[in-house]
């Protein structure tokens, strides 16, 4: 039946070479890609994953504007040495509500997936500002310029198009994004209301000045949040898995 | 072919995009040594935001991959589809002028918006919003021109050279328009979030990501092969079969291959090994083309003496079989466990672009400057001797340097004591890395230094006066020898 096939129709009109090409190029995304959106259990069905408060949706923006992907992976694999170095392996369910994902694709750094918690705000604020003060072998670019004030102007834009692409803010989270923004970044606030539209989120002097709002209060109570969001210990192994 | 149509091509733009393609590969490998020092000496970071690492890395990756790669595929493949249509280009010579300025363009205002931290953080689909939707609309216009050449040609066939480039075209508009769906924050802000987050976002990001590379940096260069090596050699294509299965072989499996990006993550398994099975079948099409290409010399092995440019576009396909044999090999799941997150991959991916992408351009410029501006040859070919050896020993210094760095780094993670403990510290494993990058960057900066020469070399071309330079060009070569 082969005999018969001649590649001289498709090479004569570029419609058919077009058109076939692009049916031939479609199929492995639409395989790969659709699934992932159908299949349930792609997520797993874990306790505690909450959307950014907005002061942790900034210092995201932040990290996402330095380009911190570039040598630090968010993306802990399950193997013996990770989860000593790293902690547990990460979950699909972790990065939900990550736009963009920030799994990188290199360690020039060390994977920061878990690093929330491990340092000390003081030691993230400092450490950014002059890396090779705290670690001499660094080769981590240093970020004093992010003591600036904070842009949270478009704080409830951000939030609300978050909502429309479907992240569970409610016109309560929105309405209150900019007060939620001060409110974390201010311990003598009063935190209930806060915490009660996003749960175990911590309040803190992130830069360790409480005068001033700046970027660095926002990229370090971003980064003091990786990870922390799922308790391992009452997660069973049912719940971790995935199809 | 006629000299009547010969007069009616569209060449003016061409040129420029050949200019272009010089001018911005010098400032991409330019970037490319400038970051490399970053990471060697820290400093360097200056400690401004415009200048840090974070920030310069795109500037580099969008410079080599989408300023001097895409200036290269616009110019070569509107040159060859007038030639191999003997048609006009569609459109004419406004359309050839859209292209080349809207295209100059996007590259710079996606370069601005890097440097000022405007980026939507997925990497080689930085440009925010409203970068692509200008690109979008360039490429389309990309596409009527193409195609619409195609479809007044004079040729019954539509030659080799043109599936890929069409191919080229049509998947990256796909891949291009599905990866940069987002929702711009709005209130006049360039800041945007996309539609898919997380595993879904990482498996759209890594089907474009892989595929820039499949088609933008293989499938459209793959286009040039067919037809620079040809002229070049002075052959036919070696099969016109072969060329048929690995048209077709090659496109169908490059599209699966992304999720090789994500093993061991918290992509679903199903999906990592589907991608590891089509990234192992991927060797096959890929060495079907070397072997397309390198064959087409038979009988010709001769002319590698004495024309520097064919040296370059062969060893080029060398390049290309060599990264496409350890591109599978680093597929695989046991191997990708040591070498993902390591510098492996960063060498894995320069002996693809400055080997591959980098020479393949390299030896079609050498050939189209003289044409293009009607002079019997180059400037020097011994000039061009010069960059070929200093240009090879960058490419190696560097690919050597980050496969012991990549190797050594991923066996440093997982290393553990007597008493089993992790044995190294992280930072350990970066202060291990320093010599390396020092090498590296010294194969960054022999590869610019090549780059410089060509580029005086081109301009000596363009500028000499006809008749006052030796015409037994080959001759100077031989007497280098």
């Amino acid at each position: 039946m082969f005999k018969k096939f001649s590649h001289g129709p498709i090479e004569r009109n570029v419609l058919i070479l077009g058109v076939l090409t692009l049916i031939t190029v479609s199929l492995g995304g639409l395989a790969q890609i659709v699934p992932l959106f159908t299949i349930e259990s792609t997520i797993e069905r874990v306790a505690g994953i909450r959307p950014y408060t907005p002061l942790e949706l900034m210092g995201r923006d932040i990290y996402v504007r330095e380009g911190c992907y570039a040598c630090h992976s968010q993306m802990i694999r399950p193997f013996r040495d990770e989860a000593e170095r790293y902690g547990h392996y990460s979950l699909a369910a972790e990065s939900i509500y990550d736009r963009p994902f920030q799994w990188g694709s290199k360690r020039t750094g060390p994977d920061l997936a878990r690093v929330g918690g491990r340092y000390s705000d003081d030691w993230q604020a400092a450490h950014l500002r002059s890396p090779r003060d705290l670690v001499p072998d660094s080769i981590m670019p240093p970020y004093s310029f992010l003591d600036r004030p904070l842009d949270a102007a478009r704080v409830p834009a951000s939030l609300r198009a978050q909502q429309r692409l479907g992240v569970p803010y409610s016109d309560e989270h929105v309405a209150q994004a900019m007060a939620d923004l001060r409110t974390q970044a201010d311990p003598d606030a009063d935190p209930t209301a806060f915490n009660r539209r996003y749960p175990r989120a911590r309040q803190g002097v992130f830069d360790g000045n409480p005068r001033q709002l700046t970027e660095m209060d926002a990229l370090v109570a971003y980064l003091q949040m990786l990870g922390t969001l799922v308790q391992f210990r009452d997660v069973t192994p049912e719940q971790l898995r995935q199809q | 072919m006629p000299s009547r149509s010969e007069m009616t091509y569209v060449e003016a733009p061409i040129r420029a995009f050949a200019v272009a393609t010089m001018f911005w590969g010098v400032v991409g490998f330019l970037m490319g040594v400038l970051i490399a020092s970053q990471l060697a000496w820290p400093l360097l970071n200056l400690d401004l935001p415009w200048t840090s690492f974070g920030r310069l890395r795109p500037v580099h990756t969008s410079a080599v991959i989408f300023a001097f790669g895409g200036n290269a595929l616009l110019c070569t493949s509107l040159y060859i589809v007038q030639r191999t249509c003997r048609a006009r280009l569609f459109g004419g010579n406004d359309m050839g002028w859209f292209l080349f300025w809207g295209y100059q363009f996007f590259i710079v205002s996606a370069a601005l918006g890097y440097v000022l931290g405007v980026t939507q953080g997925k990497e080689y689909a930085e440009p925010e919003w409203y970068v692509d939707l200008w690109l979008t609309l360039v490429w389309v216009a990309y596409l009527v021109a193409f195609a619409g050449t195609i479809v007044k040609r004079e040729e019954p066939h539509i030659y080799v050279a043109n599936w890929f480039f069409l191919a080229f075209i049509i998947t990256v508009a796909m891949l291009h328009i599905v990866n940069n769906l987002a929702l711009p924050v709005g209130d006049g802000s360039s800041h945007s979030y996309g539609l898919a987050a997380g595993v879904q976002n990482a498996m759209i990001q890594w089907w474009y990501g892989h595929n820039a590379v499949g088609f933008f940096l293989t499938a459209g260069f793959l286009g040039m092969m067919y037809y620079f090596i040809p002229k070049q050699a002075n052959r036919p294509v070696y099969s016109y079969r072969l060329s048929i299965v690995h048209f077709w072989s090659l496109i169908f499996l490059y599209i699966w291959a992304g999720p090789h990006h994500l093993f061991y993550t918290a992509l679903p398994d199903w999906a990592q090994t589907l991608g590891m099975v089509f990234s192992v079948m991927l060797w096959m099409p890929s060495w079907g083309g070397m072997i397309n290409g390198i064959m087409t010399l038979s009988g010709a092995w001769d002319k590698l003496r004495t024309d520097p440019g064919l040296r370059f576009s062969v060893t080029a396909v060398g390049f290309y079989g060599m990264s496409t044999f350890e591109g599978p090999v680093m597929s695989i799941r046991a191997v990708n466990a040591l070498s993902h997150y390591t510098d492996w991959t960063i060498g894995h991916v320069h002996s693809g672009a400055m080997g591959w992408v980098g020479f393949i351009t390299f030896g079609a410029l050498y050939w189209l400057f003289p044409v293009l501006w009607k002079k019997k040859g180059l400037y020097s070919t011994r000039l061009a001797d010069w960059h070929f050896w200093i240009a090879t020993l960058g490419i190696v210094l560097y690919i050597t340097a980050m496969w012991v760095s990549g190797i050594m780094q991923g066996l440093m993670w997982r290393a553990y004591d007597e008493n089993g403990f992790l044995q190294y510290s992280f930072i350990e494993t970066v202060a291990a890395m320093h010599p390396y990058y020092v090498i590296r960057w010294l194969g960054g900066v022999l590869y610019l230094s090549g780059a410089l020469i060509m580029a005086f070399n081109l301009y000596k071309t363009v500028t000499q006066v006809e008749g006052s330079q030796p015409a037994a060009a080959p001759a100077n070569a031989l007497a280098a020898e």
